[in-house]
């Protein structure tokens, strides 16, 4: 089973207690009315999707019923951090960034293993 | 007021359970679902007659009524008695929301040395780490439920009316397991 730590709580708590809400540090355009349908489209629709790390908001449904935001690697599911809402992204030690690794040149990847799950 | 004469608590004096936990019903009994910010706070544990908790897991109980922390700005209040804390909260000027959830929930009485196992059949929660006189809202099952270890060996299971009779059962399955 999955835990992760819910800063409202202050303790480690199963999955089952939580929601997934989405990339967390969207920020809501103040001038909603005026922007272009590909600037709404960009706020609206648009995510990275990452391989590797990604800022997620959670909300702790069925404990303290609080949204907050959380690290998160994609590829082995390991929560890095996890903040309240409001705070600033805290810096990851030991976690390579996403951005480094799609920048990986295709030519690394082995077509022998790439079907197998990392 | 929650009017107790028109009242039709499920599962009413069902009992079950196994030597090692027993499972009842609880006496019907008034709840208040308490919304505040932390500036109002003082002002309603004085009104209630009880430190409303702010550390996480907090409960604190002064003549058969509790107060459950449930969020940062969220609490349970419970009172065994039937007083009516709806007219308590009323007289409160700090902004606050209070609603009446007494008809909406039941709770669930298990004791006994297998009480913690028993839950433990259905609840994710460390039971290890809610020591006597805490307080969690948690899953049991597919149910959310607000645990309360109100002794040692003694939990308050708070559940949603509908979801009664499947916490009871899922329970009752637990005790059983207890005590193999």
């Amino acid at each position: 089973m999955l835990l992760i730590y819910c800063p409202y709580c202050e303790e480690d708590r199963s999955e089952l207690e939580f929601r997934h809400g989405g990339d967390a540090h969207i920020v809501r355009p103040t001038n909603m009315a005026d922007i272009s349908d590909e600037e709404f489209e960009e706020f609206f629709f648009l995510r990275d999707n990452p391989k590797g790390v990604i800022y997620e908001r959670w909300r702790h449904i069925h404990g303290c019923g609080r949204f907050f935001n959380a690290a998160r690697d994609t590829v082995s599911d390991r929560f890095l951090a996890s903040y309240k809402t409001g705070e600033p992204k805290p810096a990851l030690s030991g976690a390579s960034p996403a951005s480094a690794q799609l920048a990986e040149p295709p030519a690394q990847i082995d077509e022998t293993t790439e079907g197998t799950a990392k | 007021m929650a009017d107790q004469t028109l009242r039709r608590p499920p599962l009413a004096g069902r009992q079950g359970g196994s030597a090692a936990a027993r499972i009842s019903m609880a006496a019907p009994a008034t709840r208040l679902s308490l919304r505040a910010g932390a500036d109002a706070v003082p002002a309603l544990s004085a009104a209630f007659g009880l430190d409303l908790p702010v550390r996480p897991k907090g409960a604190a109980s002064a003549g058969g009524r509790h107060g459950l922390w449930i969020g940062p700005d969220e609490w349970l209040l419970i009172d065994e008695t039937g007083a009516d804390l709806m007219a308590l909260a009323a007289a409160v000027p700090a902004m606050h929301s209070a609603v009446d959830v007494s008809h909406r929930n039941v709770a669930i009485l298990v004791s006994g040395p297998g009480a913690a196992t028993a839950i433990a059949v259905g609840c994710p929660l460390d039971l290890t780490r809610l020591p006597a006189g805490a307080a969690a809202r948690t899953v049991l099952g597919k149910a959310e439920v607000v645990l309360f270890r109100t002794g040692e060996d003694d939990y308050r299971v708070e559940c949603w009316r509908s979801f009664a009779p499947y916490a009871f059962d899922l329970l009752v399955e637990g005790a059983d397991d207890a005590d193999l």
